[in-house]
């Protein structure tokens, strides 16, 4: 699912860019301006209506093709100070499973009373949609970025940049914070069940085990073993499956193993481990997570879900 | 513009088809009716197709829909280039177009066309009214180029769009003004010009009954000229035009040109300087007053004074004309007075006496009476003005008809006529007496205005005379229309003419509460003219050298222009500078951001999200020697910031800060950490 790469904006080669953090303005030390490609064309059709108006000598072609041509001067000093003077800051960007987008989230503040219009992101991987800035306001500008891989990761470089008013100039500056996201492993497609609870003989039947209680149904959900599905109630309730529900009331202990899982490789054990986790949890099972090096003890709840998620997103990478 | 009640989906479209169609209108005219129907018909496609949804025409009919564009054009105009077929395409071709724009750069790009269009139409029209109105309809082009970029702001307020592409234009305006004055203007075209097939207009090199009297009845102007220094008396204001040599019974025309050199000729008084605007009138002779000095040049057009002073130039005047001129109002041309036959030179003098073969018999007859009676033919030149003075002639635009012996029919039965018919005459009456006569056209007189000071000759003032050799006197002007109007001569047309034959529009001119306004109209006209039309290479080093003298050529305009318009970019720029709005902070933060920054001057600065508490946790740290005033400081801070009411005041903070002066490093021992 590799996604088409857009043309990056350039830079001076000679500027080194760093990772900066903290708020920083956009000044006219860091912004580029140049003409699109329209822009382009707007200048050919003015080169154009000059030469008419050399070779017929008249006086109004020359004064309406100068009146453009300040036109589109006026146009590149708006389009700069559309962007002069923002403050830009990096915000939370929300965990996501590899293969889906994360949304990165640029807190722009316009510390000026004239509004913004027709602000950007771009990056190689996705750009986001043009928001406006109201004067004195603040915007949370998005950018989504497919993740392929877990771990912590960083955009990298991306631009800030807008075409307003004409579209004849863009202006932008490209920029590299020390944000990033979370990306967990992506969770295994195919449904193994659960491994045993500890005191259960490791058969894998850890549903029917004495500790845990049908609590209900839910509709299904992919990797839900198939053990599990309600196969009446689905034939009776309509056209979705419903899935069993058990809870632990007595306190079984679940352990999610790195050594349990089949799979040899370590980003299938993340995955099947992923799936685990994400089952055990809507299961609402208490359950511990063995990694090699990190052992989570068992527990339910959401920040115990989001420690294991973080655990096998962070595994083997500092 | 666009109204709330537009369904949403028809936006984007209708900031494109409007200023189009406001760029487009003033083409129409020019333009064959099949392409502004087509261009109507493809818009109103597109619209319905915007409206239901569906695509109405496939990509072949596009195709063939865009050759026949082509095919039409090339059919009605001969090409597709050049300024007439080229903008006919373009304006169909934009029509055609408007069924598949779908993409903001698409309309960004049909935008552009308009901006061509727009500045194209000033080929065809450069008129004041013209102008005014391209500068309304430019904005609105930029409205829609702004309507491209933001659509979603665009749909809510139309207005604000609307006037912020105003003052788009405006705040461009200085700098377009500063090109205009200060780009050098090349001498001439890049290429030939095409012949542009228009009507002639004003005074033909001919003159058969009744030409005239169309023009008189004309209000359209024929040039303005300004005198600086004295002005010339109603008298001598004969604007001396194409001179008339040839007659053949029906027609005065100068079948063969002048080709002998200029003659001897003598100014008297005083010269006088005008310049004189001459409009467009596609035709080889200019105006001129008086006896010039010298001759103007004109640019990329050489021009000669023949022998009868009628001044030509070798191409048509197919553009507004302005020259200066040194002359004598009054002067001698030929005044030989040795031999009989001397001047005016053998072969002009036998054309200036030449006559049909036949015809006219009672004129004739008339003038060899003369002939004989006469002393001189100064006599006889006064026997014909006598002639004209008591008999019953008057003056009127709209005579009887003439039969073939016009000049015996005019002089002894109607009687009735205007100043072609008294100068034909008289030429015909003094020829057939031996008088060497030629008839002379132009214009006389031209109405003042006030408020300009200049005059304006207009279709109305056009004028025939005569003119006549005479011993040691040389060619003289003779009008005989002054003897039977002289009002004609010194207060113009209207006042000569019976009050039932005015003009309607010379009456309207004439009334008394709407002359100031015309005149002020002209006014402005001529200023426009003579400022933004007639600014040509020579008009623009004459006013920039006024400035400075380094201006007057193109090296020193480009400096300036680069100079004034980086100064002018700069000045917009700052003007632009996005303002940033101060920040209030509550005093209690001011203080606190003071004692930060000098915390940052010891090398410790704060964090961007580093918490007050944190900061001073890790400044301790790294400061032992000041960790009492920094925790103090946070304290009174956070307690001053939040705490609650009365607490810590702002005003203890700040003489904690005002009292914290830290060295730069620590000091060696405690002892000596003194305040510095």
């Amino acid at each position: 699912m590799a996604s088409a790469t857009l043309p990056t904006l350039p830079t001076l080669p000679w500027r080194k860019l760093g990772v900066e953090s903290g708020p920083l303005r956009l000044t006219s030390r860091r912004l580029y301006i140049l003409p699109t490609r329209s822009g382009l064309v707007f200048s050919l059709l003015l080169l154009g209506l000059l030469v008419g108006a050399i070779n017929y000598g008249v006086s109004l072609v020359y004064l309406f093709t100068f009146w453009f041509v300040g036109l589109g001067v006026v146009a590149m000093l708006h389009t700069h100070r559309n962007l002069s003077g923002l403050v830009l800051q990096s915000g939370a960007a929300m965990p996501v499973f590899a293969g889906e987008t994360a949304c990165f989230k640029l807190r722009v503040a316009n510390p000026s009373r004239l509004p913004r219009q027709r602000i950007g992101l771009r990056h190689a991987q996705g750009q986001g949609k043009f928001d406006d800035i109201t004067g004195g306001g603040e915007m949370l500008l998005e950018l989504p970025l497919p993740q392929l891989e877990r771990g912590w990761k960083t955009p990298g470089q991306f631009a800030i940049h807008s075409e307003f008013p004409l579209g004849l100039f863009r202006c932008w500056t490209v920029l590299e914070l020390d944000w990033g996201v979370l990306v967990y492993p992506r969770p295994a497609a195919d449904t193994v069940p659960l491994p045993a609870a500890d005191f259960d003989d490791g058969e894998g039947n850890a549903a029917r085990g004495e500790g845990l209680e049908f609590d209900g149904l839910r509709v299904y959900q992919p990797g839900d073993a198939s053990r599990r599905i309600a196969w009446k109630a689905s034939a009776r309730g309509g056209d979705k499956l419903l899935t069993k529900q058990f809870s632990s009331s007595s306190g079984k202990r679940l352990w999610l193993s790195w050594w349990q899982t089949q799979e040899r490789d370590v980003e299938s054990r993340l995955s099947r481990l992923t799936r685990w986790v994400l089952d055990a949890h809507t299961a609402g099972l208490a359950y511990g997570l063995k990694l090699p090096g990190r052992t989570l003890p068992p527990q339910t709840g959401e920040t115990h879900l989001r420690q294991c998620l973080e655990a096998l997103a962070r595994h083997g990478q500092a | 513009m666009i109204q709330p009640g537009v369904p949403p989906i028809l936006t984007p479209l209708l900031w494109l088809l409007i200023p189009l169609f406001l760029v487009l209108a003033p083409h129409a005219p020019h333009l064959p009716l099949w392409i502004s129907l087509s261009w109507l018909a493809f818009a109103l496609l597109r619209l319905y197709a915007e409206q239901t949804g569906r695509q109405l025409v496939g990509r072949v009919l596009k195709m063939v829909l865009a050759l026949a564009g082509v095919a039409g054009v090339l059919f009605s105009y001969g090409t597709v280039i050049g300024p007439a077929g080229g903008v006919a395409l373009l304006a169909f071709l934009s029509g055609a177009k408007l069924l598949e724009t779908n993409t903001p750069r698409d309309r960004l790009g049909l935008l552009f066309v308009g901006c061509f269009l727009l500045v194209a139409h000033f080929l065809d029209e450069q008129s004041l009214m013209t102008a005014a109105y391209m500068a309304f309809a430019a904005p609105a082009l930029v409205a829609g180029m702004i309507a491209t970029q933001s659509p979603a702001a665009t749909m809510k307020d139309a207005r604000a769009t609307l006037a912020f592409a105003a003052r788009l234009m405006a705040q461009a305006l200085p700098l377009a003004l500063l090109i205009f004055l200060l780009f050098p203007r090349p001498q001439g075209p890049l290429w030939g010009l095409p012949q542009q097939a228009a009507a002639r207009t004003g005074l033909s090199d001919q003159m058969s009954p009744g030409d005239i009297s169309q023009l008189i009845l004309s209000d359209e102007l024929a040039f303005r000229a300004e005198f600086s220094g004295a002005q010339p008396t109603p008298q001598q204001l004969y604007w001396r035009g194409p001179v008339l040599w040839d007659y053949d019974g029906h027609t005065w025309r100068t079948a063969t040109p002048v080709r002998a050199a200029m003659p001897e000729a003598a100014g008297l008084g005083n010269p006088a300087r005008y310049s004189l605007t001459l409009e467009a009138h596609r035709q080889r002779w200019l105006p001129l007053l008086g006896l010039p000095t010298h001759l103007p040049e004109l640019p990329n057009n050489p021009t000669r004074l023949g022998a009868d002073l009628q001044w030509q130039a070798r191409d048509a005047i197919n553009q507004r004309l302005r020259y200066e001129v040194e002359a004598y109002p009054d002067y001698q041309l030929e005044n030989v007075i040795q031999a009989v036959n001397g001047p005016p030179a053998p072969a002009l003098r036998s054309r200036a006496l030449a006559l049909p073969v036949e015809g006219n018999p009672r004129a004739r007859e008339l003038a060899r009476g003369w002939l004989e009676g006469a002393a001189n033919d100064e006599a006889i030149v006064n026997q014909a003005l006598t002639l004209f003075r008591a008999q019953p002639f008057f003056y009127t635009l709209n005579p009887p008809r003439l039969g073939a012996s016009a000049v015996d029919d005019f002089l002894f039965s109607t009687r009735r006529g205007f100043c072609e018919h008294y100068a034909s005459s008289f030429v015909f009456l003094m020829r057939a007496a031996g008088v060497p006569a030629r008839v002379v056209t132009g214009y006389q007189g031209g109405e003042r205005n006030p408020l300009g000071n200049y005059l304006i000759v207009r279709g109305r003032d056009a004028h025939a005379w005569a003119e006549v050799w005479l011993g040691g006197r040389g060619w003289v002007r003779v009008d005989p229309t002054a003897a039977v109007a002289p009002s004609r001569v010194e207060r113009g047309i209207a006042a000569a003419l019976p009050a039932g034959e005015r003009p309607g529009g010379m009456i309207s001119l004439e009334g008394a509460w709407l002359r100031p306004f015309g005149l002020g109209w002209d006014l402005i006209n001529n200023q426009w003219n003579q400022w933004v039309l007639g600014y040509n290479q020579e008009r623009q080093r004459q006013f920039l050298s006024r400035f400075n003298p380094m201006l007057g050529n193109w090296l020193g305009m480009v400096w300036a222009l680069g100079l004034g318009a980086s100064l002018l970019v700069l000045v917009v720029g700052i003007s632009l500078w996005p303002r940033l709005a101060i920040i209030r902070r509550d005093p209690a933060s001011r203080e606190y951001q003071r004692f930060c920054r000098a915390l940052a001057r010891c090398r410790i600065p704060r964090g961007a999200a580093e918490a007050p508490e944190d900061y001073a946790r890790r400044a301790a740290a790294l400061r032992p020697d000041l960790g009492n005033d920094i925790k103090r400081i946070t304290r009174l801070y956070l307690i001053a910031r939040y705490g609650p009411e009365g607490g810590a005041t702002p005003r203890d903070l700040r003489d904690a800060v005002a009292a914290f002066r830290p060295a730069r490093r620590p000091a060696a021992k405690l002892e000596s950490s003194q305040p510095t």
